[in-house]
């Protein structure tokens, strides 16, 4: 009950008291907060920046130069910025049908939708990318079972080139996509084009009108995750690919594993951060213009 | 316990939430902080709690000075408006919780638990979560563990804001029973002028960061001492005229002998009249001051009717008819009709 | 996210419309593309031939055999629980007090604090990796499992910050207050009020960093050195032999995945899909 006790330092003016209040709760929080950020700081931003400024160690753009020049570094990258721009357009034509039809299913279906989504996704890369060789081999299931169909007669080439890599990585970020689109659609008020349709609108135009604006968000969130996570993939395109396919990832741990080439990998990093973070804020702006369009 | 606050000065930025708030409870006193929302009285209500500390002034509680104790060392029992229960205990273990937070006995816990639940009739429900009470069930739960340790003070924010009215109703009066009968100093926050005067002791009105006035609801509601608090405080009729030698001119009315006409100076002068005092037709007959006046609307509300008029010359006002079951109809809209009221009903509004 | 409306998204109508019948078969399809390659690994684990072939020409357990009797294969999968377990508790004891610090603290900067520390997902894992390598290779950590555990860490912090932070934002504060209120200190309060609510954020954040360090693989390429991770091993299976073994490995991991996946949505009400679409 004595409850002078808590003001042990007794201080005469309660606002100097309420300062010292909320200084000590945020020293406390901040305390709470300094051991994960001390180890961000010293096993994730140290070495990365460390790393990004060998790239132009001695003062020289060298390295920046020999990547931009070279033919062979400038069609990587594009080729990369392709792949991640088609498994970005594939994701999204998949995945919002699917969105649509989630935020539209009743118990059962959400439950049975969620569980196809959530298990591969937990499910290691490498598991994937293994079935995937099984599946998409020369004689593998998919093209035994078209045969066996008499719907081809030569192999389709699925794997080793392109397109094994493209269906290797939409499927692993497939979820990536269908999760943010479903979060939208579930944020739109179902009245609102109920309201709509009561005006006159038939379905389609109901829901070009409302429901489709209003998961914008929900797109360009996905859009971004898949672009940026798609750019940097490594796994998938090594083993789906067959050599045949070189994303920058890849060239980045050729440099450094093969040639032990340190300020050319870290400048060929700069150019992948750097494309990387571009395109997340030109999609997070283009996302803002969506909100502004739609609120 | 007796509770004080003095001087109390909270700002954010450049507003003064609280501008210098003194307040004086009782021991075993019902005092009702009655304001409009943003007039100050949450944080005058967090700054006795400890959740807020002032940039000036002190509380004190039974005697000792607790303006920088934390929440947890001033023994307040609170009632939040959500009820803030916890959904992951049973009702049993939120009772129970004060008391294990002051590592009673166990024994001692299960016993005073079980007085708690039977205080508010909630004895088959220790074992049910917070969810599966409804809203008057949960209210009580809320009260059971504010009042189960024995708080030197039991605070109530807005405790019956969610519930519909019939069952407010009946809370008001069971919470206001269980004030009584365990004696404790009570500070209830609502901005809700009937719930106010139904529960009160006294009732201080706040508005802008100030209290307004204090007193008893009787008090209030018959003298208010200014504008804001004459119309806060139930329906009123507010009538500018000119007082001059012990009488007001109003229009329509003409001249009205002024209550406490001597200390009445000349001037412009405010008065209020309830509109329960404002009488029409044959009720209004004998009554000394009278006007002619339309009727403009016609609101039938059951034991009453509410009736808004034109006096004529004048300006609109407000009247309140009681009504019994063989009463004729209240007069319809368009009708003209005879209004009046005694002087002694009216009320000098203090200018300012 | 916002809680599901089930009821009130349901469409009125009994009978469905020919495009509701396109829609539903279309989502159809995706889900067969979604769970083709976990259900092709089944049959094959549990093949007589020894080389790939499908359908599979017999029944056995020799593949599930082998790699139960292979130490290589064992010791793999021995040290990737190691480091996923190492890796979940100091994703939970550091994230866990983190989400705490960014989610209440009032300080300036915090927001872009909090934003800072989404970063290892955004940031390629192979420039991580790289840099991760430099370090560890000066300070001798390479090959040593705790290093890879501390290196996991890193990609899982964010998913706790995440998870955890939504929950803390949804989460009620007049609760604490209550509680302050009726005497309870601040570790208590925490302990006996806001964590008990949270345990669906916590539970899913703790599957999630735990998963996500047994299944990766760039980081351990580069860190894991000749102590192989069970994805390491696994990949370099995929490399140079390919045999059945692998899909024994999938199934378990598969069957195992599942049932922790199982548990969390017991557990873990819905808090999964917060963190990929926040």
């Amino acid at each position: 009950m004595s409850s002078r006790k808590a003001d042990p330092a007794g201080f005469a003016a309660p606002g100097h008291g309420r300062r010292v209040v909320a200084r000590r709760r945020e020293a406390g929080l901040l305390l709470l907060g300094l051991p994960a950020l001390l180890l961000l700081a010293l096993v994730f931003a140290w070495p990365v920046l460390r790393l990004l400024s060998l790239s132009v160690e001695g003062g020289t753009l060298a390295h920046f130069e020999k990547a931009a020049l070279d033919g062979l570094y400038v069609s990587v990258l594009l080729d990369s910025l392709r792949i991640a721009a088609l498994v970005t357009a594939i994701c999204l034509v998949l995945a919002y049908p699917v969105a649509f039809w989630l935020s539209r299913a009743g118990r059962l279906g959400l439950a049975i939708g969620m569980f196809a989504l959530l298990l591969p996704f937990w499910t290691s890369v490498l598991v994937r990318t293994y079935a995937w060789l099984v599946l998409l081999g020369r004689n593998g299931v998919v093209n035994r079972t078209l045969r066996d169909w008499g719907w081809t007669e030569a192999p389709l080439p699925l794997l080793h080139n392109t397109t094994g890599v493209l269906i290797g990585m939409v499927h692993v970020l497939l979820p990536y996509m269908v999760l943010p689109v479903y979060a939208a659609l579930l944020r739109v008020d179902p009245d609102l084009t109920r309201a709509a349709e009561g005006l006159g609108a038939p379905a389609w135009r109901s829901f070009l009108r409302v429901t489709l604006p209003l998961s914008m968000p929900g797109v360009s969130a996905g859009c971004a995750l898949v672009f940026v996570l798609s750019l940097g993939f490594f796994i998938t395109p090594a083993l789906l690919g067959g050599g045949h396919v070189i994303m920058i990832s890849m060239l980045i741990e050729q440099q450094v594993r093969e040639f032990l080439e340190w300020p050319f990998a870290a400048a060929l990093s700069t150019v992948l951060l750097l494309a990387t973070l571009a395109i997340y804020a030109l999609i997070g702006r283009l996302t803002r213009g969506a909100r502004l369009a739609t609120s | 316990m007796q509770l004080s606050v003095t001087g109390i000065v909270r700002r954010f930025g450049t507003v003064a939430a609280l501008g210098g708030v003194d307040l004086d409870v009782a021991e075993g006193e019902f005092l009702t902080i009655l304001g409009p929302s943003g007039s100050g009285k949450t944080t005058l209500l967090k700054a006795i709690a400890g959740f807020e500390i002032p940039d000036e002034g002190a509380v004190t509680l039974g005697g000792l000075d607790v303006t920088l104790a934390p929440p947890r060392s001033r023994e307040v029992g609170m009632v939040f408006q959500n009820y803030a229960l916890f959904p992951h205990m049973s009702v049993a273990q939120n009772i129970a919780f004060p008391l294990e937070m002051r590592r009673r006995p166990r024994a001692e816990v299960r016993q005073r638990v079980e007085a708690a639940l039977r205080l508010v009739e909630l004895e088959g429900m220790a074992a049910r979560l917070p969810r599966q009470l409804s809203g008057g069930q949960q209210q009580r739960v809320a009260l059971a563990r504010a009042v189960v340790f024995d708080p030197k003070l039991l605070l109530l924010d807005e405790p019956f804001g969610a519930l519909d009215r019939k069952l407010r109703e009946s809370l008001q009066l069971e919470v206001r029973r269980l004030q009584r009968r365990l004696g404790l100093t009570t500070l209830f926050i609502t901005h809700d002028q009937e719930e106010a005067l139904i529960m009160s002791d006294r009732i201080a009105v706040m508005d802008k960061g100030r209290i307004q006035q204090i007193g008893r609801p009787g008090d209030l509601y018959a003298r208010p001492a200014s504008r804001f608090v004459a119309d806060f405080l139930g329906e009123s009729n507010l009538l500018e005229g000119r007082a001059g030698q012990g009488v007001a001119q109003l229009p329509g009315f003409g001249a009205v002998p002024l209550p406490g006409a001597a200390a009445q100076p000349d001037g412009p002068v405010t008065l209020l009249l309830r509109p329960e005092a404002l009488r029409v037709e044959a009720a209004a007959a004998p009554l000394p001051c009278r006007a002619t006046g339309t009727v403009l609307e016609t609101v039938f509300l059951g034991q009453s009717a509410k009736l808004r008029l034109r006096v004529e010359g004048g300006a609109e006002m407000l009247a309140r008819l009681p009504l019994r079951p063989s009463d004729p109809p209240p007069p319809a809209e368009g009708v003209v009709v005879t209004l009046g009221f005694a002087p002694e009903d009216l009320h000098v509004v203090p200018q300012g | 996210m916002p809680r599901h409306r089930p009821r009130s998204n349901r469409p009125r109508s009994n009978r469905p419309s020919p495009g509701k019948i396109l829609l539903g078969a279309f989502a159809g399809l995706v889900f067969f593309f979604l769970l083709l390659p976990l259900l092709v690994v089944f049959p094959i684990s549990l093949s007589s031939a020894a080389y790939l072939q499908f359908p599979p020409p017999g029944f056995s357990w020799q593949w599930y055999q082998r790699y139960l009797d292979d130490p290589g294969w064992i010791e793999a999968t021995w040290r990737s629980l190691q480091v996923a377990a190492l890796c979940t508790a100091l994703a939970m004891g550091l994230g866990v007090p983190l989400a705490f610090f960014l989610a209440r603290s009032r300080l300036p900067g915090v927001r872009l604090l909090d934003r800072l520390t989404a970063a290892p997902i955004i940031v390629p894992t192979i420039i991580l990796s790289i840099a991760l390598y430099g370090v560890f290779a000066r300070l001798q950590l390479v090959g040593e499992w705790y290093g890879l555990a501390i290196a996991h860490t890193v990609l899982a912090l964010p998913f706790v910050v995440i998870l955890v932070g939504a929950g803390l934002r949804g989460f009620d504060e007049t609760q604490e207050q209550a509680a302050a209120g009726l005497g309870a200190a601040w570790p208590w309060i925490v302990w006996r009020v806001t964590l008990p609510q949270l345990r669906p954020s916590l539970v899913s954040a703790a599957f999630l960093s735990f998963v996500s360090s047994f299944d990766e693989l760039v980081l351990a390429m580069f860190l894991s050195g000749a102590a192989m991770t069970l994805p390491k091993k696994m990949f370099d299976n995929i490399l140079m032999e390919i045999d059945p073994t692998i899909a024994a490995v999938s199934v378990l991991q598969i069957l195992l995945v599942a049932v922790a996946l199982g548990l969390t949505s017991l557990f873990g009400r819905g808090a999964l899909t917060t963190t990929i679409t926040r």
